[in-house]
């Protein structure tokens, strides 16, 4: 015992640092109770709130990323479905433009087909009908010239018509001579 | 030499002294302190167990107030001081010293209570000698018991001609002085902050009844005063469980740190 404690003592004090052992043992009791809730509870609980919330906050974010990243996406592929509409846009009208070209085209040429067609088929119905008129005319002619030969004759001369060589003949000479004065009108 | 005046106005006043802090068992042995032991980790466990009843992301009040007091400890006290994943194992011996010194300092706050736990020195040794283990262990398994020894001894960059001089000082300071010197400083706190509200409030008392007119006017003041204290030692009292949970985790993490 030193001489504050001494004194103390005589004073009727204990000495205020000598521990109260069973204080003591309780309070170390009482501190690994605490110590063992807290290790099997306390921070295990607080622990895993932490990085569950940690983990919500970063998944969070990733899903935003995701978010982000996938309207990207689909921008792009509008874009590009955009550039492909345009473009096959512009390969219709092209087309178009060529298909419409040609069915101008094709239609001229059938068109100019036709009409050549029937230019030729007038021409040949005209041919035939001239060449009809023609002969009717030329029989018509011969008979009325016989008949007014037989008139003028006073007689008929429908017998002698059977020598319709004559009047042929006559005929040709008759076409004969104006072939060429038609030839020279012509030119 | 105040007590010699206001003798003689009255009785003889009876300074609160160092056994004001010594209760007599109330029965079979247990005393005032032991109780309060007890109370004490009672509440805490009714606190945390309210709080993480159900956790949730988004907090409630009550878990609010658990996860700042948890918060506090780790990333106010731990993550300054004991280094990255080191810091897990030790976590619940931090919260369990914070909780577990605070509420038995506040106790002194309590109406009706009015005694700080840890004025009482059994137990501030006690939870040293734990912390010191714990240190010491961590440290040994860490460095090797020799290494570790050279770890706290022989702080790098000291020239051999001072390490006869370097080496038992710090040997004698952070092996053997540390755990007196974190549990005094508790208990002395709260002793000291014991006493003086103990002096304002009987003196104070003593002085309404037994010191005449002057006594009339003096111990209102005190007994004020003495009010205010209270809130001083409040603050006194968190400081404490602050500072000693702060010491406990840098010893920690000053044993389990690398060499440099």
């Amino acid at each position: 015992m030193n001489e504050s404690t001494a004194v103390l003592a005589q004073a009727g004090q204990p000495n205020p640092l000598m521990p109260h052992l069973p204080e003591t043992i309780v309070g170390l009791i009482s501190f690994a109770i605490l110590y063992f809730v807290v290790h099997k509870y306390v921070v295990p609980r607080f622990e895993k709130i932490y990085k569950e919330r940690s983990e919500r906050i970063e998944g969070g974010i990733a899903r935003a990323e995701e978010a982000q990243a996938e309207a990207q996406r689909t921008l792009e592929q509008y874009k590009s479905q955009l550039a492909e509409a345009r473009a096959e846009a512009a390969r219709i009208r092209d087309d178009a433009r060529a298909e419409g070209q040609q069915i101008v085209e094709e239609m001229r040429t059938q068109a100019q087909a036709e009409s050549d067609r029937i230019i030729s088929q007038g021409q040949a119905q005209l041919a035939a009908q001239r060449s009809q008129i023609i002969a009717e005319l030329r029989s018509d002619l011969g008979r009325q010239a016989v008949d007014l030969a037989g008139r003028v004759v006073g007689e008929s001369l429908e017998d002698e018509a059977r020598r319709r060589g004559t009047v042929d003949r006559f005929l040709d000479e008759l076409e004969a001579t104006s072939a060429p004065a038609a030839e020279s009108t012509k030119s | 030499m105040s007590t010699r005046v206001l003798a003689a106005g009255g009785g003889e006043f009876q300074p609160p002294g160092t056994n004001s802090v010594i209760y007599p068992p109330f029965v079979a042995g247990i005393t005032k302190p032991m109780v309060l032991l007890v109370l004490s980790i009672i509440i805490i466990g009714v606190f945390f167990w309210l709080a993480l009843r159900k956790p949730s992301l988004v907090p409630g009040k009550t878990q609010f107030a658990a996860e700042s007091t948890y918060d506090f400890v780790r990333n106010t006290i731990g993550r300054d001081m004991i280094s990255g994943k080191d810091l897990r194992p030790y976590l619940p011996l931090l919260v369990t010293v914070f909780t577990f010194v605070l509420v038995n300092n506040v106790y002194g706050f309590v109406p009706f209570l009015q005694l700080p736990t840890m004025s009482n020195p059994g137990i501030p040794y006690g939870i040293a000698l734990v912390v010191w283990l714990v240190y010491n262990a961590a440290g040994m398994s860490r460095h090797g018991a020799f290494g570790y020894l050279k770890h706290q001894t022989s702080p790098p960059g000291v020239p051999v001609g001072i390490k006869p001089l370097v080496i038992p000082l710090e040997f004698l300071s952070n092996i053997l002085v540390r755990p007196l010197t974190l549990s005094l400083r508790l208990f002395a706190n709260m002793f000291a902050g014991h006493l003086v509200l103990l002096v304002f409030i009987m003196g104070g008392e003593y002085l309404l009844l037994h010191g005449g007119v002057l006594g009339m006017v003096a111990g209102p003041v005190a007994l004020v005063l003495s009010i205010v204290l209270m809130f001083f030692e409040l603050l006194i009292q968190f400081l404490q469980a602050y500072i000693f949970t702060m010491l406990t985790a840098n010893y920690i993490g000053g044993a389990l740190e690398e060499e440099h």
